[in-house]
């Protein structure tokens, strides 16, 4: 056992990092607790790393932290039996204990016929350019200093109240089992958000970016992008609702287009419970789900997108082609329900890209003769998940488009539609970008999108 | 209990001042350890020293730093999950973490920092963090914070009062108990899927700050949901019959309670019945919710907007702002509903998932009302907020004093203001979610919460529901699907015209409700009587792909 985690002895802890822990380290600890388990099989993961913060509202710092955290899992298994225990003490001790818990539950699980033999050694391709030095070192001043490329403009211009968060993280994950299985990565994330407001309340506009390196975030370009987004969103006006012909921005695309690969569970299909069962029973892989432009993907050595290579099991992550030309390509596919329906299992995705095309922004706008431009949305959720139907609204910048050109700012409205019929009635792709603020989480990389035929239900008053 | 056990000796032992405990003892006990024949509420001890040495370092360290202000958390959250599906386990999930938050204020501005390192060493360096980071934000400072006064505490006690401890229950009780109610449902003609789970959660919460308060108390919540789905002969349809438990601020009694298994076979009936409901005719509609299904509105539609740190802008990046704003021209004058809408905000009722002591910065939260005969009349405060309320509370003769809102979702969670249980209180007269059914001529009762979403001001929001039944001339005539309600908050509330009574009031809950950035997660109770809102807008959301 190693005593780099004893926390009895801890050298300058939060500057140090024992959470920023090695590939050697995490392989020694790792092993020495495989070493300890009695189970007939056992995987262990170590987890964690180091996150500063700082978050500034109504043009005045609010709370701003670092936390420091590192925890293992442990999951022990008896044949069909298994249990997971996790902690985040690391002691000597600490391990044990988790081991033994975990072997204890597990022994009074009851059996799990679908229960897999973990993975032996599998060949992943490292990914080094998700580490960045300086992003996992950052200190609280440059912090600072990141929320005044909003505050200074923003109480300058004396009619603005500014809203920001950032957050950079350096994180690593890495996992081993009892049949030699060793897994290690290492990222860091900055994730800037900005959302500015005119002091009437009557227009808001949102901005944000993410990237693996702090130094990459274009703060000003933030600032003055959200800064012109709340001043040209003043005063919105009502429209009726119906459907209209929509331009969405990557934001908004991220917010849906994510849910397709959310939901291209195989078996969930394969059980009639999904939007890509089959009629008569069965799934639709292989089927026309989608206009032949659209290509959704997902891929961790995605330059502009990178992600970890493997899954909770260690299981290595490839490129997925979910949707190819319009046509369901790859379902999602976990080892057990992949071994009964004789497929590859495929693991899940880390990350999601939809692929762009060549129509500017200029372009879409002045080839629209009316129609919405929506700049983000908001609290999306689950209306019928047999046609995917979600419900949510536009926020943050939503305005009409006549003639080709943007004349005014409309008030918000609520949508009741699917991404898979959106995907249907699409008219064209723009330019990609990393999106910053997505509700499922999850890291995207989206086009600009025009559609047809986006069913919005009623107006909202919210600004 | 087993884990106070555990938890002074880990804290003791990361303290260097105690040999290490014989290990397999958490493990022996979930073998042998029943509940008592006989139980009695949790009582909790007072703080060890150990924990309370390590909470006086951190505090220490950020006095000498140059703190005005601080406060320390030495927390473990414990989780513990049984995830089932049909005839069999998923996954039996234990987590365990243990940590020091601390937070300062240097000049009016806030600083945090939060390590697992259980030494004095360790939490002191996260003191002087803490202080580090505010000294930089200073450059950034507009106006200064300024806590409202407090009295201090001195050393004191709380618990949640659980009669019987999840944790001592052997996951073999609890898998069984969920299989057996898996097998129940399954026994219905259609149902082809069920997963269920249980849900617990342990809070053990330390908490000191420089003005002398030194907290201790523990929150258990349990939780049992169950998802039932039945599909079409044709696999041209599926429905699904879910949220058949709420979870509550109780230990595993709620689940005994609850009893799935009794109950598994009607729920399961429900999901069949689904298939052959009515599509609902688009329209509107007299609602009359039950308490089941309110809840969530009351949530979404009171609950978040009387949020003070969103009526000044302060969640607008995320969360969103409030239309309950600005407080000087809504206090004593938004009409939110009509006379007999009363709402209170609290931390203290029985079995309430949002209940505690004391509050993350050391408050005795006070029970308040937010809405009174109809009128909005006060907020959701931190010690950092109710100040801004000052001329509101002097105009009542009373001195501005924290609601005791403040809450962290694990000691590495700064603390910032989150919702107490928001209760949507009883009507005078005691009637049942019967009885206005039968005073109902043409409308839909709704039972149950299902989808849910709302705009960031909390103006526009739609609603489903578990089941649908339409009213026709005081009595029930069947089911409905494809159901869901469009509102405009002022509009539903004041469009209420029937309340229950004292015997129909119920507690439903949220288990994981976000806010923040960071995210963090709360746990929050609802309590309301059923109601009635005439003619609200009825949408179908069935459509055919």
């Amino acid at each position: 056992m190693t005593s780099k985690f004893d926390t009895r002895a801890p050298k300058r802890l939060l500057d140090a990092a024992d959470e920023l822990v090695s590939r050697d380290e995490a392989q020694r600890v790792i092993e020495g607790a495989v070493k300890l388990s009695k189970a007939d099989s056992v995987q262990v993961s170590l987890g964690g790393g180091r996150q500063r913060n700082v978050r500034f509202a109504a043009n005045q710092m609010s709370t701003a932290g670092m936390v420091t955290d590192l925890s293992m899992v442990v999951s022990s298994s008896f044949g069909p039996k298994h249990a997971i225990v996790t902690t985040n003490d690391l002691s000597p001790e600490g391990i044990e204990r988790a081991v033994r818990q975990s072997e204890a539950i597990a022994r009074l699980a009851p059996d799990d016929p679908e229960a897999m033999p973990s993975l032996a050694q599998q060949d992943i391709a490292p990914l080094p350019a998700a580490w960045d030095e300086q992003t996992a070192n950052l200190d609280a001043a440059a912090c600072a200093q990141a929320a005044l490329t909003a505050l200074i403009p923003s109480r300058a211009k004396g009619n603005l109240q500014a809203a920001g968060f950032l957050q950079v993280d350096a994180n690593v994950n890495s996992l081993g089992n009892s049949s030699g299985l060793f897994q290690y990565h290492r990222g860091t994330k900055s994730n800037y958000t900005l959302t500015v407001r005119t002091a009437d309340g009557t227009g808001s506009g949102w901005a944000g970016a993410e990237e693996p390196k702090f130094g990459a975030l274009d703060f000003a370009k933030i600032s003055a992008r959200a800064i012109e987004k709340a001043e040209l969103s003043r005063n919105p006006v009502a429209i009726e609702p119906g459907r209209y012909t929509v331009i969405l921005e990557p934001q908004a695309v991220g917010d849906l287009v994510s849910l397709v690969a959310f939901y291209a569970d195989a078996r969930a299909a394969d059980e009639g419970r999904s939007p890509f069962v089959k009629q008569g029973g069965g799934n639709k892989l292989g089927e026309k789900i989608a206009d032949e432009r659209v290509a959704l993907y997902s891929d961790p050595y995605d330059p502009k997108i990178l992600a970890d290579p493997f899954d909770g099991e260690g299981f290595p992550l490839t490129r997925r082609n979910w949707i190819d030309k319009g046509v369901l390509t790859e379902m999602q596919y976990g080892r057990f329900w992949a071994r009964k329906q004789g497929k590859q299992p495929t693991g899940g995705a880390n990350n999601i890209v939809l692929a762009g095309g060549n129509m500017t922004r200029e372009q879409m706008i002045a080839g629209t003769q009316r129609g919405i431009l929506v700049s983000r949305l908001w609290y999306l959720r689950e209306v019928d998940p047999r046609t995917l139907l979600y419900t949510g609204l536009t926020r943050d910048g939503t305005f009409l488009i006549e003639n080709g050109k943007i004349t005014k700012s409309i008030k918000n409205m609520r949508f009741n539609e699917s991404p898979l019929f959106m995907l249907n009635n699409l008219e064209a792709l723009g330019p990609q970008e990393r999106v910053a603020g997505i509700e499922a989480g999850i890291p995207c990389v989206m086009p600009l999108l025009k559609a047809r035929d986006f069913n919005f239900t009623s107006l909202s008053d919210a600004v | 209990m087993t884990t106070r056990r555990d938890f002074l000796a880990t804290s003791a032992l990361a303290a260097g001042a105690m040999a290490v405990a014989a290990l397999p003892a958490e493990a022996e006990s979930l073998t042998r350890r029943l509940a008592p024949l006989t139980p009695r509420p949790h009582e909790q001890p007072p703080m060890d020293a150990p924990t309370r040495d390590l909470l006086m370092a951190a505090l220490n360290s950020a006095k000498m730093s140059g703190a005005s202000f601080a406060d320390a958390r030495i927390g473990r959250t414990r989780r513990n999950f049984v995830i089932t599906r049909e005839k069999q386990i998923i996954e039996i999930v234990d987590t365990d973490t243990m940590g020091c938050g601390v937070r300062a204020l240097v000049d009016g501005c806030w600083g945090f920092a939060a390590t697992r390192a259980l030494t004095a060493d360790g939490v002191a360096s996260a003191g002087r963090e803490a202080v580090a980071i505010a000294k930089a934000n200073r450059v950034a400072r507009d106006r200064s914070v300024e806590l409202t006064p407090a009295p201090s505490l001195g050393e004191r006690t709380w618990s949640t009062g659980f009669t019987i401890d999840p944790w001592t229950i052997p996951v073999e009780q609890k898998a069984d108990l969920l299989l057996k109610a898996n097998a129940e449902a399954m026994k219905v003609p259609g149902v082809k899927y069920v997963a269920s789970q249980m849900f617990f959660v342990k809070e053990e919460k330390n908490y000191a700050n420089t003005e002398g308060t030194v907290t201790a108390q523990t929150l258990v919540r349990s939780w049992a949901p169950m998802s039932i789905t039945a599909i079409s002969a044709d696999f041209t349809d599926f429905q699904t019959r879910s949220n058949t438990v709420q979870p509550a601020g109780r230990g595993y009694e709620h689940i005994l309670e609850a009893d799935i298994v009794g109950n598994a076979r009607k729920w399961g009936e429900e999901a069949a019945q689904k298939l052959k409901a009515k599509a609902v005719e688009p329209g509107r509609y007299d609602l009359v919710l039950h308490p089941s299904h309110l809840w969530l509105t009351i949530h979404e539609s009171i609950g978040h907007p009387t949020e003070l740190d969103r009526a000044y802008g302060y969640e607008a990046n995320y969360a969103g702002t409030s239309f309950v704003s600005p407080p000087e021209k809504v206090l004593g004058t938004l009409k939110y509903g009509p006379e007999m809408l009363n709402v209170q905000g609290d931390r203290s009722q029985v079995g309430g998932c949002s209940t505690v002591g004391f509050d993350d910065e050391g408050v005795i939260p006070e029970d308040f009302l937010i809405i009174r005969n109809g009128v909005m009349n006060d907020y959701q405060t931190t010690r950092e907020q109710a100040n801004w309320l000052k001329w509101w509370y002097e105009k009542q003769g009373k001195a501005p004093r924290s609601h005791g809102c403040s809450y962290g979702d694990s000691w590495s969670s700064v603390q910032f203001q989150r919702m107490p249980n928001v209760s949507v209180l009883p009507g005078a007269k005691e009637q049942s979610y019967e009885d206005i059914i039968a005073a109902t001529d043409k409308g839909i009762a709704i039972v149950g919460d299902g989808s849910f979403s709302i705009d960031q001001q909390r103006y526009n929001s739609q609603f489903g529901g578990q089941l649908f039944y339409e009213i026709k001339g005081g009595k029930v005539v069947g089911m409905l699907k494809d159901v869901a309600y469009q509102m405009r908050t002022p509009e539903f509330w004041n469009a209420l015209d029937m309340l229950g009574g004292k015997k129909s009031y119920m507690l439903g809950a949220s288990f994981f409700d976000g806010k923040g950035q960071p995210g963090q997660v709360n746990a929050v109770s609802h309590g309301c009587p059923p109601t009635r809102h005439r003619q609200i807008n009825v949408i179908n959301t069935g459509r055919k792909a």
